[in-house]
């Protein structure tokens, strides 16, 4: 259970080092973000959901059925977007809306 | 490596922004003239167990019935062993901080008719996932609160037996903290990663309860010589394997029901269906060559399956991109289940501070809510917003024309230099995580974790403590290299402490009143004669058990 961020898409804005409930996010000394500490991560997706640009991506270890598929989310008003990459290219999105309750 | 003492001066101190925390703070806020600090070691916004969100609000009293039936069921449910005190304070209250909440912007699933969704006696239906932002939110708009992110409080200040304020330091900043205020509530929620978890290699923190909450508030209560309560009414969840997702989306939303490799449903074998009664039911069928048993979702519809899948991402994720992963959800297999290892919790089980039914601990002017607080089975999130309101309005109280007390500047530089000798430039044999690792061996091996079907005796016990003792011996001598290190080295060693004391409330049940939770191999049966609280109280180096008599629900307990 961890993150990647790439490094390539992050704007080093730092929200999300600020908001890890781990404080496991770190920038490098080009100010691009980086986990630390990969397998403390809980999985609370906190900093996916604070990421501006979907840099970070969440995906499963492999210890816990992990076959490379991650996700990062885009937020719209009281929409929130999780991105689902999947090894072949194949993407699925699915919508939650933060106004709407949990059927189950 | 030098620290530089910051001091600050405040009414009330909240140690920890969590449920509990935020809760607190926004209710002191309430009385304009009370400055409130917040310290939480990590950022409010997400901190603590609702980091995710959370799917369902678990403790209301639904419509037809009565806070009397919440004391009922949390009794039944425990034992006998909850103060029906607390419980019943918390269950008067559950439905108006609901509506407060529902008030800030939290959304509730309602009827055609305006009415909350039900799932059950006591549950409603949620869209939780921004509940901490939301809460952190309504902290920061309040003029009187100063929130310190990424401040980790260590110890409280005593001076004749009171707490006068407490002890931290920044996790990124060379900086220790002396907070001096006139009470102090401590919200910061039980301990995880005492035992070996389910997944113990890269994942080792996917876990049931927030692995940053390390149980440091009943540590500093221990060193204080707090009281505490019900340590051995440990907690173990009954989890989706491998994600240690939620289950009561499936079993409670959609009623599926628990099967066994064959198929068939189990539980029915093991007794009235309690929710100890589900876990244990599951941990023999496994122990039996039974396994793996799931909760039977195969054949249900597309649309359910769509359902869960955004329930899960509002709550843990991890289970929707399984799912995913897999190639294959819910309507095509079903829900592999398991115990997760055991967690030392005052929200689903009692362990906590012993407190009086306006949430002041055995240290005058130290107030505990929510998970840290003992006696209260089953408050969950809307519990814990109780205790946190009840508490503040006691600690309001109390400061009433009391003024700031101050320590010398001798302990002040005793205590720094403390901590910097964990940061000195040496290199200590064992690492940090060694030390971790070898705490959640012995508590795993000998203390009843999931290798043993978390059953444990006598004589393993007094493996265990005997090796948690050489442990804390071993981890006064870890070295960090920064702040960040510090902080890893205090949760080992409160862990430590919460384990020791554990141990001790393990020892000195000599009945099996829980399955799992407390299953001793000696005692295999109820002991009538212990429907008693076991507390305990840690002085001169040593864990002494009070057995205390149990307090009925219109009783009025007092220290």
């Amino acid at each position: 259970m961890s993150i990647k961020i790439d490094p390539q898409k992050c704007v080093g804005c730092g929200k999300c080092l600020e908001t890890c409930p781990g404080n496991l996010i770190f920038k490098n000394d080009e100010s691009k973000a980086f986990i630390k500490y990969p397998s403390e991560c809980w999985g609370c997706t906190a900093c996916v959901k604070e990421c501006p640009v979907q840099a970070i991506n969440y995906y499963l270890g492999v210890d816990i059925g992990g076959k490379g598929t991650y996700l990062n989310t885009k937020k719209d008003k009281n929409l929130l977007h999780w991105h689902v990459f999947k090894p072949n290219n194949e993407e699925i999105i699915i919508t939650t809306n933060e106004a709407e309750g949990n059927k189950y | 490596m030098k620290l530089e003492t910051r001091i600050l001066e405040t009414d009330i101190l909240v140690i920890g922004g969590g449920t509990a925390g935020c809760y607190a703070a926004v209710t002191l806020s309430k009385e304009e003239k009370n400055n409130i600090i917040v310290a939480d070691k990590a950022n409010i916004k997400r901190s603590g167990c609702l980091a995710a969100g959370v799917n369902a609000i678990n403790a209301y009293i639904n419509k037809g019935y009565t806070p009397e039936d919440f004391v009922d069921y949390v009794k039944k449910e425990a034992e006998g062993i909850i103060r029906e005190d607390l419980v019943y304070s918390i269950a008067k209250n559950l439905n108006n901080v609901t509506k407060n909440m529902e008030s800030i912007g939290l959304t509730i699933l309602k009827d055609s008719q305006g009415e909350y969704v039900t799932r059950g006696k006591r549950s409603i239906k949620i869209n939780g996932e921004n509940i901490k932002p939301l809460l952190a939110n309504e902290v920061n708009s309040k003029k009187n609160i100063n929130v310190l992110n990424k401040v980790n409080i260590i110890d409280y200040i005593m001076q004749d037996d009171t707490i006068v304020g407490a002890y931290g330091f920044h996790i990124e900043e060379n900086i220790f903290y002396v907070i001096y205020s006139k009470a102090v509530i401590c919200t910061t929620g039980g301990a995880s990663g005492l035992y070996k978890p389910n997944n113990p290699g890269f994942s080792r923190h996917k876990m049931w309860y927030s692995p940053f909450n390390t149980g440091a508030g009943y540590a500093m209560g221990i060193r204080a010589g707090a009281e505490m309560t019900s340590f051995e009414m440990r907690f173990i969840a009954l989890r989706c394997k491998d994600t240690i997702a939620p289950t009561g989306t499936v079993a409670q939303g959609i009623g599926a029901k628990q099967v066994n490799a064959s198929e068939n449903e189990y539980v029915k074998d093991y007794g009235k269906p309690l929710t100890i009664t589900r876990l244990y039911a599951t941990v023999e069928e496994n122990r039996k060559g039974q396994g793996p048993c799931y909760l039977k979702t195969k054949g249900i519809s597309k649309e359910v399956e769509e359902e869960l899948y955004k329930a899960y991402l509002n709550m843990a994720p991890a289970q929707t991109l399984k799912w995913i992963e897999d190639g294959s959800g819910p309507s095509m297999q079903n829900l592999e289940i398991e115990g997760t290892e055991p967690y030392i919790v005052g929200g689903h089980a009692a362990s906590g501070y012993w407190i009086d039914v306006t949430r002041s601990t055995t240290i005058p002017g130290l107030y505990a809510a929510g998970d840290v607080a003992g006696g209260s089975p089953k408050k969950y999130v809307t519990g814990c917003f109780v205790e946190g309101e009840i508490a503040a309005d006691a600690a309001t109280e109390f400061i009433k024309n009391k003024k700031n007390k101050y320590i010398s500047q001798e302990e002040i530089n005793s205590k720094a230099i403390y901590l910097e000798d964990f940061l000195k430039d040496e290199e200590s044999l064992f690492s940090i995580n060694n030390v971790e690792e070898a705490m959640q061996k012995v508590m795993d091996e000998y203390a009843g974790g999931i290798s043993k079907n978390y059953v444990f005796n006598t004589t393993r016990l007094h493996i265990a403590s005997e090796k948690i003792e050489e442990l804390l011996v071993i981890s006064s001598k870890l070295r960090g290299e920064d702040m960040r290190e510090l902080l890893q080295i205090y949760e080992v060693i409160d862990r430590l402490y919460v384990c020791k004391v554990l141990i001790v409330h393990l020892l000195s049940r000599k009945e099996t009143r829980w399955k799992c939770y407390g299953e001793n191999a000696d005692y295999k049966e109820k002991d009538e004669n212990l429907l008693k609280y076991v507390n305990s109280i840690y002085k001169d180096g040593k864990v002494q058990v009070v057995f205390r008599n149990l307090v009925k629900r219109d009783e009025v307990y007092e220290h």
